[in-house]
């Protein structure tokens, strides 16, 4: 089975944009996993109907019964995160900045800490508009995506296309250089870079190819509102050639880009002159994969 | 008086608004702008001036020395994250991994993992003329963000006077990061822009700001190119709008350049006038 | 010489895991005694960071000195397989267990 994963390092290129107008192209031959949970927007344009929700837990948090507690203190003098702190005369553990160590609960001579699977969000499947499902997830507030939450989204994609004989799972990928989108590129077949010509977008397009030259994953690029500074691009196409990265597309700055997302659309079904740039990078994506 | 400018989603612009406004209040009076997205730090890339300092910045991780040690396990068995394993005769510790907690080098019969300093990161701070910039940067690989951003906060506490004006680019998400780095601060600004992945992400952000307890008001960028939900939304909810930066691509130009867009868009630069004028209120409310 | 093998189920005809940090089973063949073990690591679902290097951990303990997978081990976990002198080779990941076997035999795997 096919595993394209759409990264970009940076925020603001429009790879979740440019993921979601693939997902349309692509349609009922693909699931389509949304791995970019912390800002979590593909389902906004692809009208997810959420049949299915589940509780999603991740990590660990500190919890104090109170009526054993005999006010010792330990916990919070061993406590590297301050998340223990005293409320009203008593030791109550701050979920915000527990990091759910545990060291707090093997230090307790009453044995009243116990370290309890922490709810950090929900996890969804959903049938959308293209006529195929989406799997995606929500975090909590001051909860963070993790490698494990990466993997049990594209676990349950790859799970639901095995059972509906579909070609391919599609993903948009997580920000960042960390667990997440380790977890991402882990077991991607094909990898699509969206990068834009500015200073930062080529800066963050460095670093995130370092990860994926480790896992060893082919991987080709869309330059994004390319027109803006002809330099730039200059600059990204010599990296592009030097890491043997294929250009898939470049896509000139347009305000029809944001324009279609602003009616809840992709921009294939928005504008044709956009639309036939991001038909044909797909094409080439679904070769080369 | 100490301003973050925080945004739900990345590449809304929360850079470009940092650079500018601290350029445009340093005109004025004394102003530190301070980078604390310390993963992808790029308000240097906008910031010019004399670089003033460097430091290394350490977390504490542990090390093995294996003298003493009678391979028990136990550092193992009390990390939560596997950032301790006992491979055979060896303990190997990922630093990546490591929270720093310190249950293994305390647990440990043997005293066989002292924590020792690991760079994490680096702190520069820059100037020019009436502006301060300091900015760190995580050492790639490294996954723990939160530990340099509350060293490079303590950083410019003791290094710059009360009544400076502190602005703090923040991260963006709604996760540990941002909220470790709007806290301490006295009153944030939200950035987003009128599409509806901007405005998802704005609603998100406020509920974790409210959560904070914090006073805020709402920047819309690229203003024009969507609808009026944004402004509907404020409106109803009760949260100032206290800049509309209008869309244009020569922004998006002279951003792709790395250079501030004030002096050269008179419009840019009088929305920036205003939500310093907003900036001036609250600093006098604050000192009432 | 054992060799191990990321896969998704415990027989010859299973399809290779891509992944390694958090593949389901290990596959090991011996290829002295011809004797197949299999190894469950689906319980590493549980781990919110730092699958590689548990999974590595795991891997040692079965003693494997070749190990056959899709996608290159991240960082951490390729820094346990040196330590324990496991040869990886990637691949592997669109192939049964048995294709594999041969693909490393013949030298397509790198």
């Amino acid at each position: 089975m096919k595993e394209i994963v759409v990264i970009s390092g940076k925020g603001g290129t429009g790879k979740t944009s440019i993921t979601a107008s693939f997902s349309v192209l692509g349609g009922k031959d693909l699931i389509v996993a949304d791995c970019d949970v912390d800002a979590a927007d593909m389902h906004l344009l692809l009208e997810p109907d959420f049949s299915s929700d589940e509780d999603f837990y991740s990590g660990e948090l500190a919890e104090i019964d109170q009526a054993g507690c005999i006010q010792c203190g330990k916990c919070a003098e061993v406590c590297r995160f301050d998340a223990i702190p005293v409320v009203d005369g008593t030791y109550v553990v701050d979920p915000l900045s527990c990091e759910g160590c545990g060291y707090c609960a093997r230090v307790c001579p009453e044995n009243v800490i116990t370290n309890h699977v922490n709810l950090v969000g929900n996890l969804y499947i959903s049938n959308i508009k293209t006529g195929t499902k989406m799997v995606h997830a929500k975090l909590g507030i001051g909860n963070e995506n993790s490698g494990k939450l990466v993997a049990q989204v594209k676990n349950e994609a790859k799970s639901l296309a095995e059972k509906e004989n579909k070609d391919a799972i599609l993903v948009d990928g997580s920000p960042g250089v960390g667990c997440p989108v380790v977890s991402s590129l882990s077991g991607a077949t094909f990898v699509v870079l969206v990068t834009e010509p500015t200073v930062s977008g080529l800066h963050d397009l460095i670093r995130v190819h370092e990860l994926v030259k480790k896992f060893k994953i082919k991987s080709g690029c869309i330059i994004n509102k390319a027109d803006i500074n002809p330099d730039q691009v200059g600059k990204i196409k010599e990296f592009l050639e030097k890491e043997d990265i294929i250009l898939v597309t470049e896509i000139p700055y347009d305000e029809n880009f944001t324009k279609a997302m602003t009616l809840g659309k992709t921009i294939v079904e928005h504008d044709d002159k956009l639309g036939g740039l991001i038909k044909e990078a797909w094409k080439n994506i679904v070769k080369l994969a | 008086m100490k301003i973050a400018i925080a945004s739900g989603k990345g590449g809304t612009g929360k850079t470009t608004l940092s650079t500018n406004l601290a350029a445009l209040l340093a005109e004025k009076e004394q102003v530190v702008l301070v980078d604390l997205d310390v993963e992808e730090p790029n308000s240097g890339l906008f910031i010019s001036g004399e670089l003033k300092h460097t430091e290394k910045k350490y977390k504490m991780i542990p090390e093995w020395d294996p003298t003493h040690c009678n391979l028990c396990g136990i550092c193992q068995e009390v990390c939560n994250f596997n950032a301790v394993l006992k491979m055979g005769k060896n303990i190997m510790v990922f630093p990546e991994l490591c929270h720093g907690c310190y249950a293994c080098s305390e647990l440990c019969p043997k005293n066989s993992l002292p924590m020792k300093e690991r760079e994490m990161g680096e702190l520069k701070a820059f100037k020019k003329g009436n502006l301060s910039f300091v900015e760190s940067k995580l050492v790639i690989g490294e996954e723990q963000a939160v530990p340099l951003i509350k060293q490079t906060i303590d950083y410019v506490d003791s290094n710059f006077s009360e009544d400076t004006i502190k602005l703090y680019d923040s991260p963006p998400g709604t996760s540990c990061p941002v909220i470790e780095a709007t806290k301490h601060t006295d009153f944030v600004i939200l950035i987003t822009e009128t599409t509806p992945f901007g405005f998802h992400d704005l609603k998100l952000a406020v509920e974790t700001i409210r959560e904070l307890g914090k006073d805020f008001g709402v920047v819309i960028n690229r203003y024009g190119i969507g609808d009026d939900s944004v402004e509907t939304y404020c409106r109803e909810e009760g949260i100032p709008v206290i800049g509309r930066i209008p869309n244009d691509r020569a922004v998006a130009e002279i951003y792709s350049k790395g250079e501030l867009l004030y002096p050269r868009l008179p419009f840019i630069k009088k929305e920036l006038e205003k939500i310093a004028a907003h900036v001036a209120d609250i600093r006098k409310e604050l000192s009432v | 010489m054992k060799i191990a093998f990321t896969t998704k189920g415990t027989d010859w005809d299973s399809p290779m895991d891509p992944r390694f940090g958090r593949t389901e089973y290990f596959f090991v063949y011996d290829e002295e005694t011809e004797k197949v073990e299999t190894f469950d690591n689906r319980a590493i679902e549980g781990e919110a960071h730092g699958a590689g290097p548990k999974t590595s951990q795991k891997l040692a303990e079965l003693g494997a000195e070749v190990l056959i997978t899709g996608n290159g081990p991240g960082g951490n976990a390729a820094a346990v397989l040196n330590q324990i002198n496991v040869k990886v080779y990637t691949g592997a990941g669109e192939m049964t267990v048995r294709e594999a076997y041969e693909a490393w035999k013949n030298g397509d795997l790198n």
